[in-house]
């Protein structure tokens, strides 16, 4: 089993993006939520960051990284300011113009309507602007292109100092990049960061300015590839100290090399067992899971310490073990049993962190126990030894006899704490998706930082059109943009951009060819409207030449925009998942500030278009999570009835069920309120962590209320002994995370630690037991 | 691009116009009229402006204001045959039109923020930042001047052959542009009293 696990282990994938916590079974805007953070271009978009050095080494650092990259395979594209697709996009706008246009009308074509278009035009000619649309005239005397060039402009940009884009500040200089693989992809998201480092280093190393330049790099796969990274250095870090603390401990109690490597075979049989279920089930291990599988070792190696330490050393093996069997080891399967019902409840959980952990838990602690009570006695070597520690349990025994006076002190301290809980029950938990982020706070503020620079704020509001083919959703998307034009005009939103200004509908398209005029009848009507205008129709024979050319183009593909910058665009924000289609249309707020969502629902309701959403993404994801922390804390619930549950049928007695019970609960309530008292808002994470209160501690609460059998009724020194270890070693194990720097590792460290030790202690105070 | 470049060159000549009256006497030469103009703060003027078009029978006509805000506001506001304004403030051009508002950043535009920085050496008296994008050479006398820019650089004389910028002190009376393609336009200038705070 051992060596499947270790098989399965090694083929295993490993990640460490937020993916854990999204729901696996979504609603449809939590779906796009999903598909955004996951694969969505944002996913993909890296900015990097110059900075140090002088404005003209940045940029020029700027202009060499770019230029290099712009080669590399792994990125879409490279974007620094630099005019690369300026000619590509100009051509493609002006050649297509009488596709585009949304002014051609077959009203923009008759002889008034020329007249006014091409009076206009003159009329420009005269102002200030008039040199930018001179030389068009005789081309596009309707002014079709200077309308394209005027929403394609809308879009805020970053500045260009020395040719290359910098911050407002001017103090860094930016590129923003698309890899070609999304943003879930760790492995590729990492290569592609070294990628940008390689060619950073490479074109540093020749600056002579007096300050190194320095990179930065931010965005969703920059994220998860540092997020990675931390979690597992971290996660190795604190294996390896916890180990080593735990064997330290052991070595020290047992005194024997021997028992210290038997007693971690448990261990090692939990961890990969666990591993290996969650990678069979999931097909991928998430790498919080991970680090609670090393605070997990904190509570496997209680069960060796429980066979070591509770069997007695009469020299008889054989019958030393039967005796375990018969008086401890009901115990140790009842506590093993209480913690697997409780994790049980979490593989209910459809968000797969939450049903990860849980899985590995179950599995985790079953093989452990098995290994301890199967496997480990017949390794036991006839001559195995360890330190008698009947010394040291006849003094814990006598301090749990003091602690019974704490009865009330304690009593009180509960109670004390279920004030504090009850008085933070309403900021309690913290209700942000961001909270679970394994991303550091500098990580964001370095974000928030480049992106102010870029003037590229979050997308928070999107309407999206779905359809089962590109048509359907390119022509509903314009019937939603007629919808959203209204909103603009009115001053509602400052502005929204969509695939279908890039790509027009087959629909549009042909509409728009259909308002074309034929070459003859547009020239008398050209010389009709131009009667009075001080200009000679000869002047726009190159307009007649460009209409008919128009007439007999056939429609603009989606192809037809490869090479342009709007090809990125369309590809943002008009999506294909199998037979699905969908279109992205994101809505820029107005400059007066925020988005009035009932007007724009509004608007959108009355243009009846199908399957159309309007997603407020912000808001969206704290529902999101909501969602989340409400099942989880259901789903812990669940886990503590099924314990209560479990408890009833195997101890026939509400009243010793509530002697293992109450030990607990005070101590999940000491924590709830310690923590609130420290001013840390409540995750997900320490809700697992309460959890884990009550599923390690019932193994405390239950050696202090021993099941009677053959007339033993009071506890062992032995028992006292083991106890104590084996909680020192779950805190080692579980105290070490609270120094991680990744938020959901050390939520978990600091609900679990000292909880066991409350749950130790409580259950001494309230023990029933005579002792 | 280059139109773009060009519109501004002429929006930025015509704010030479704005400039009130001082007195040097004596010998008037470049550095004289270079300090003269430099002593500007605020200006205000209205202007009549003639573009002559190839592919147009007969020559365009506008009409409007213009202002000056030392050190680095302009602004042009058209009145007939259509109401919009050009502004230029630090480095952002503002232009309105059609009651649409674009915003342009300078810094996009490297040629252009050259061509600024030398207007603005000009404002300040400041020959050399003139001199490294044009040829410059003043002929007649204080009262009657005459000032020609040609510009060095090739990407420049593609739209533009020459400024010529006619004044008396430092008022300018009229501003002519002569376009690589032939086409050409001329400023008339006329002095307005300074408004108390400019718009």
């Amino acid at each position: 089993m051992i060596v499947a696990s270790l098989f399965i282990i090694s083929r295993s994938h490993f990640t460490a993006d937020l993916s854990a916590f999204l729901p696996s079974n979504p609603t449809a805007e939590q779906q796009l939520l999903m598909d955004q953070l996951k694969d969505g271009l944002a996913s993909r978009l890296i900015l990097v960051g110059i900075e140090g050095a002088d404005p003209a080494t940045r940029a020029k650092l700027s202009k060499t990284i770019a230029k290099n990259l712009r080669s590399n395979q792994a990125f879409i594209s490279v974007n620094n300011g630099e005019a690369i697709t300026a000619e590509l996009d100009r051509n493609y706008l002006f050649n297509h113009r009488y596709l585009l246009s949304p002014a051609v009308t077959p009203e923009h074509f008759s002889i008034d309507g020329l007249h006014t278009a091409i009076s206009d035009s003159i009329d420009q000619i005269a102002s200030p602007a008039g040199l930018l649309i001179k030389s068009l005239l005789p081309n596009d005397p309707t002014g079709e292109m200077l309308q394209l060039l005027d929403a394609m402009n809308a879009g805020n940009k970053p500045e260009l100092v020395e040719g290359a884009w910098a911050s407002r500040d001017s103090n860094t200089a930016l590129l923003l990049l698309q890899t070609s693989a999304v943003g879930s992809d760790t492995d590729a998201q990492k290569q592609a960061m070294q990628f940008i480092q390689n060619e950073f280093e490479q074109a540093a190393k020749n600056t002579k300015a007096s300050t190194q330049p320095t990179l930065l790099m931010t965005g969703p796969g920059v994220f998860s590839v540092v997020a990675r990274d931390t979690i597992k250095s971290q996660v190795r870090v604190i294996f390896i100290v916890s180990t080593v603390l735990i064997a330290l401990l052991l070595l020290a109690v047992y005194r024997s090399l021997t028992a210290l490597l038997l007693g971690f075979l448990p261990v090692a049989t939990g961890i990969l067992a666990g591993i290996a279920s969650v990678s069979l089930w999931f097909g991928v291990v998430h790498g919080i899971t991970l680090g609670f599988g090393t605070a997990l070792i904190g509570e496997a190696v209680d069960y060796s310490i429980y066979l070591f330490m509770q069997s007695d050393q009469t020299g008889d093996k054989e019958h030393d073990h039967k005796k375990w069997v018969q008086l401890v080891w009901p115990t140790v399967r009842l506590g093993v049993l209480t913690s697997v019902f409780g994790f049980a409840a979490l593989l209910l959980s459809g968000f797969p962190g939450l049903a990860q952990l849980g899985l590995y838990s179950v599995a985790g602690l079953i093989a452990a126990a098995v290994m301890t009570r199967y496997v480990l006695p017949s390794l036991l070597p006839t001559d195995f030894n360890i330190r008698d520690v009947s010394n040291i349990g006849v003094k814990l025994s006598h301090y749990a006899q003091l602690t019974r006076r704490f009865r009330w002190p304690a009593v009180i301290l509960v109670a004390a704490s279920s004030v504090i809980v009850y008085q933070h029950h309403n900021h309690l938990w913290n209700n942000e998706l961001a909270a679970l982020s394994p991303v550091s706070a500098a990580d964001q503020a370095l974000d928030a930082r480049l992106r102010t620079g870029m003037g590229a704020p979050d997308v928070r509001y999107v309407v999206v059109v779905s359809g089962d083919s590109q048509e359907t959703v390119l022509s509903n998307t314009e019937k939603v943009s007629v919808a959203l034009q209204g909103l603009v005009e009115q001053e509602l939103l400052s502005s929204f951009d969509s695939a279908s200004h890039y790509l027009p509908s087959l629909t549009t398209q042909q509409a728009r060819l259909a308002s074309l005029p034929t070459a003859s009848e547009l020239k008398l009507r050209l010389t009709a409207a131009l009667k009075d205008l001080p200009v000679q129709p000869a002047v726009f024979a190159p307009f007649l030449t460009d209409v008919e050319t128009a007439r007999t183009k056939p429609l603009l593909q989606r192809s037809d925009l490869q090479g342009t910058s709007m090809a990125m665009a369309v590809d943002a924000m008009l999506l294909q998942q199998g037979q699905h289609w969908s279109s992205l249309i994101p809505l820029t707020a107005p400059e007066s500030g925020n988005i009035d969502v009932a007007q724009v629902q509004a608007a959108l309701d009355q243009a009846q278009v199908n399957n159309t959403l309007f997603v407020d993404m912000k808001a969206e994801s704290n529902r999101l999570y909501s969602g989340y922390m409400q099942e989880a804390i259901l789903l812990s619930l669940t886990g503590i009835i099924a314990i209560i549950v479990l408890l009833l049928f195997v101890l026939r007695s509400p009243l010793r069920v509530m002697a293992v019970i109450v030990p607990l609960v005070a101590a999940v309530l000491t924590v709830m309120a310690g923590l609130a008292l420290f001013g840390q808002q409540l995750i997900i994470l320490h809700l697992i962590g309460l959890l884990l209160i009550v599923a390690i501690g019932s193994n405390y609460a239950l050696f202090f209320n021993p099941v009677i059998k053959q007339g033993i009724t009071d506890i062992s020194p032995r028992t006292y002994a083991s106890l104590v270890f084996a909680n020192v070693a779950t805190v080692l194990g579980f105290g070490l995370l609270a120094f991680s720097s990744v938020p959901v590792l050390q939520a978990m460290g600091v609900t679990v630690a000292p909880g066991v030790i409350l749950a130790l202690i409580f259950s001494a105070v309230f023990a029933r037991s005579k002792g | 691009m280059n139109n773009r470049l060009l519109s501004l060159c002429l929006l930025l000549a015509s704010l030479w116009a704005i400039a009130p009256p001082s007195h040097a006497e004596g010998t008037w030469d470049l550095d004289q009229l270079m300090q003269s103009l430099a002593t500007t703060r605020t200006g205000h003027a209205s202007f009549i402006e003639k573009k002559s078009i190839a592919i147009l029978d007969k020559p365009v006509e506008s009409s409007g204001e213009l202002f000056y805000n030392a050190p680095d506001r302009l602004e042009k506001r058209t009145l007939k045959p259509k109401a919009e304004s050009m502004v230029l403030d630090k480095d952002k051009l503002i232009v309105e039109q059609r009651g649409k508002k674009h915003v342009l950043s300078l810094q996009s535009y490297p040629e252009i923020a050259a061509f600024i920085d030398s207007i603005r050496g000009t404002l300040a008296g400041d020959r050399t930042a003139l001199e490294r994008n044009y040829k410059l050479s003043m002929v007649g006398t204080q009262q009657d001047w005459n000032l020609n820019l040609l510009p060095l650089e090739n990407k420049m004389k593609k739209v533009l052959t020459s400024i010529d910028i006619s004044g008396s002190d430092n008022t300018l009376k009229t501003i002519a542009i002569k376009q690589a393609d032939g086409d050409s336009s001329v400023m008339m200038i006329t002095t307005l009293p300074t408004p108390l705070s400019a718009p």
